[in-house]
């Protein structure tokens, strides 16, 4: 499917002017494609045999998916690689893929999805069974053999450093990635000297890659609101002096994040996923956290908050964050994130946004919590506030249903006896 | 343990053979009354006599090709050909008829015989006395190839070579007669097809035979202080070749690097790196690495023909430079 207008995303295939079998010429109309503004004539292009027709009549298919297969004279389909059949759409898979250009230059149709793949990756044989069996993704290894090449070690390495998963049967195709680290102890980036240029590692260029990816496919809007802390940090000390609280320390984080899965219950649709053939429901709410790594940023999810307690929550984050420096996370807890977010109290922030992390619809932003000057009763007084700050998919929701939504974790942080139930 | 040279310990597996069976004689150039090129068969005339320990012309067809004869005959053979350079005359013999006299007469005539013959350059005998050509006996089947590094194989190697019912051609490195090594009094035998770990490690394998081992033992000592952990495999037999030993090896370590002297271009190393990749390819952690004699006829000068055989320096540095290590 072609890119034609730069806000198209997807385009309806409404009629097909060839049949299969039948000879084309570069430049010849073989089909009419219908997009958000007008049905326009798709021309081939390349000359050859329009081989076969992916696509019916009618179908809705997005930017850069295959709709046909142009052979040479003669080719035979079965000689043609895998990739020209039409794959499934899968949300997290959109990473890996090359977005569609705006002008198609390629010589045929199919080559315009063709998937920037692991096989690009410079890795031994072992490197790439041992990444599979740890559910490494080996785009994420920087590479320290002759060449770059991932050896072994670099896999083995990443593992006990902790930004791989712990063994698991699945590999995970993309690593979540958000605006900003929220760890307290943000590291000091090493041997980088003015005017060297620093080659991109392999975290790098995969948070490259999906900030982008987010930035370019998802609209953006942002919500953000003060939120009064006094009663939650209250709260918080209590709890944490408890004895049924023995053993947990509840952070500002655990509370935003109970608030935001109480919000997300009542408000189910920020707890889903923008396809191109409808809004697919989570049926889970699998909070993820960003955690500042060495190497960049990693956002695992805490899994299943719907049916957590503030004190399983708190146990349950404290256990991700450990578990995310031993190295023993589970892929699914890498990809598995059905929200997100983001925290940089302990960096003296008044307020900032985040970048959503596909196929997440929505992240919460908090600053620092602290005692500032606000009005109440006529009166100047002292409470301890927070800025929260909501980026949401225009796609997904709306504007007045983020206002709703954020106005939700405001009230139950406001009244964070809310929070127990 | 009696230690003795790599020389005794042929020496004394040909003596106990021709003690022991009547059918062995022994049979090549300069082997009775000058005692042998390399000395093996020193004083074995005046013990045996002509009969059994039989002086022939400067002939290799000959001596093979009647060696074939005397051993479809009923006799047990074992003939020097004085270096393997030599074999290239009997090549028709050792190719077209040892190796295939029980095939083709549907096992009417079988060839136990041995070849003895010596390897190997080192020496500064020149371009055509100093060459490498078991690695070719080994792609023949009919053939069986031993390459004895230690005495205790040499000798181990010479009673199996000796007892088989097939031809084999059993090459001795010029270099390695003054190799010492403890060999039992016991009668043992090191039978064909099962290689030898020289030395544990876990980081990267090199697989090497006859003089090989030693410069791949010198290697793996070099590496050592660097840190690097080397395991060094003994092929002991081309054919048949114990592949399951090095792809063990392969898997603990997930590299190798194969050391031959012979050319790298069609060589031995060249068809145990393949097995290599064939069945260990999940568990490398590089490319399989060949280190070869360089590609030029072999050098008389002392300086060049040390440049042009294998040396541990440049098996470091091979290693090094493919590993990253």
């Amino acid at each position: 499917m072609p890119q034609m207008g730069y806000d198209m995303q997807q385009g309806t295939v409404v009629r097909w002017l060839k049949t299969e079998g039948s000879p084309v010429k570069r430049g010849e109309a073989i089909a009419e494609i219908e997009t958000d503004k007008a049905v326009v004539e798709f021309q081939s292009y390349a000359s050859g045999v329009l081989a076969k027709i992916l696509v019916a009549e009618g179908t809705v298919v997005p930017v850069g998916r295959a709709i046909a297969i142009v052979a040479a004279e003669g080719e035979k389909l079965a000689d043609m690689p895998k990739a020209a059949a039409p794959a499934p759409a899968k949300p997290q898979a959109l990473v890996t893929q090359r977005q569609a250009h705006p002008t198609p230059s390629e010589e045929t149709v199919e080559a315009e999805h063709m998937p920037v793949s692991a096989e690009e990756v410079k890795a031994s044989p072992v490197a790439r069974k041992l990444a599979e069996e740890l559910g490494v993704d080996l785009s994420l290894v920087r590479g320290t053999g002759p060449g770059g090449r991932i050896s072994k070690e670099d896999v083995l390495a990443l593992r006990t450093k902790g930004q791989a998963p712990a063994p698991s049967a699945a590999p995970s195709p993309a690593k979540p990635v958000t605006a900003a680290p929220a760890a307290p102890a943000m590291p000091v980036p090493q041997g980088v000297s003015p005017g060297k240029k620093v080659p991109l590692s392999k975290m790098r260029q995969q948070i490259a890659r999906v900030t982008v990816h987010s930035k370019r496919e998802i609209p953006h809007f942002y919500v953000s609101t003060e939120v009064d802390m006094t009663q939650a940090m209250r709260l918080r000390a209590h709890l944490n002096q408890s004895d049924v609280f023995k053993g947990v320390h509840v952070t500002v984080n655990d509370l935003v994040i109970k608030a935001c899965v109480g919000a997300l219950k009542k408000y189910p649709k920020f707890n889903a996923s923008y396809t191109d053939d409808g809004i697919q429901m989570h049926e889970q709410i699998n909070v993820g956290i960003a955690i500042a790594e060495e190497q960049g940023l990693i956002v695992p999810a805490i899994m299943d908050c719907g049916h957590r307690s503030l004190k399983d929550i708190a146990a349950a984050s404290r256990d991700l964050a450990e578990r995310a420096k031993g190295g023993t996370l589970h892929a699914a807890e890498y990809t598995g994130g059905t929200f997100s977010i983001s925290n940089l109290g302990m960096f003296d922030v008044v307020s900032f946004t985040a970048i959503i992390l596909p196929p997440q619809a929505a992240v919460v932003a908090v600053g620092t919590v602290a005692k500032r000057p606000v009005a109440r009763n006529e009166q100047l007084a002292v409470a301890e506030t927070m800025t929260a700050s909501l980026s949401a998919d225009h796609r997904v929701v709306d504007g007045a249903e983020g206002a709703v939504f954020l106005g939700e974790v405001k009230r139950l942080l406001e009244h964070p006896y809310l929070l127990m139930m | 343990m009696p230690e003795m040279s790599i020389r005794e310990a042929v020496s004394l597996g040909l003596r106990e053979a021709l003690d022991a069976d009547e059918r062995v004689f022994l049979m090549g150039e300069d082997i009775g009354s000058y005692g042998g090129a390399y000395a093996v068969t020193k004083g074995f005339l005046e013990k045996y006599g002509p009969d059994r320990v039989r002086d022939v012309p400067i002939a290799e067809a000959v001596i093979v090709g009647a060696g074939v004869g005397a051993a479809m005959g009923g006799m047990k053979p074992v003939v020097e050909v004085m270096t393997i350079n030599f074999t290239l005359l009997a090549m028709d013999q050792i190719v077209n008829h040892a190796a295939k006299m029980r095939y083709m007469s549907n096992g009417q005539f079988e060839v136990p015989m041995v070849i003895r013959t010596v390897t190997g350059g080192g020496g500064q005998l020149g371009a055509t006395h100093s060459q490498n050509f078991e690695g070719w006996y080994a792609s023949v089947p009919g053939l069986k190839v031993a390459v004895p590094s230690t005495p205790y194989d040499a000798l181990g190697l010479l009673r199996t070579a000796i007892a088989d019912r097939n031809p084999t051609i059993f090459a001795e490195h010029a270099l390695l007669y003054g190799v010492k090594g403890e060999v039992p009094k016991e009668r043992y035998e090191v039978p064909f097809g099962k290689a030898e770990v020289r030395r544990q490690g876990k980081d990267v394998t090199i697989v090497a035979y006859l003089r090989m081992v030693s410069v791949a033992m010198k290697a793996a000592e070099a590496l050592a202080a660097k840190g690097v952990q080397v395991e060094v495999v003994d092929l002991r037999s081309l054919r048949p070749l114990d592949v399951a030993t090095v792809v063990e090896s392969v898997k603990k370590t997930s590299r190798a690097v194969v050391v031959e002297e012979n050319w790298r271009t069609g060589g031995f190393a060249a068809e145990v790196a393949s097995a290599v990749q064939e069945q260990a390819f999940d568990h490398l952690d590089g490319p399989v690495g060949r280190v070869g004699g360089l590609e030029v006829p072999m050098p008389y000068n002392r300086s060049l023909e040390a440049a042009a055989i294998p040396t541990p320096d440049r098996v470091v540095e091979t290693i090094e430079r493919l590993y990253g290590l």
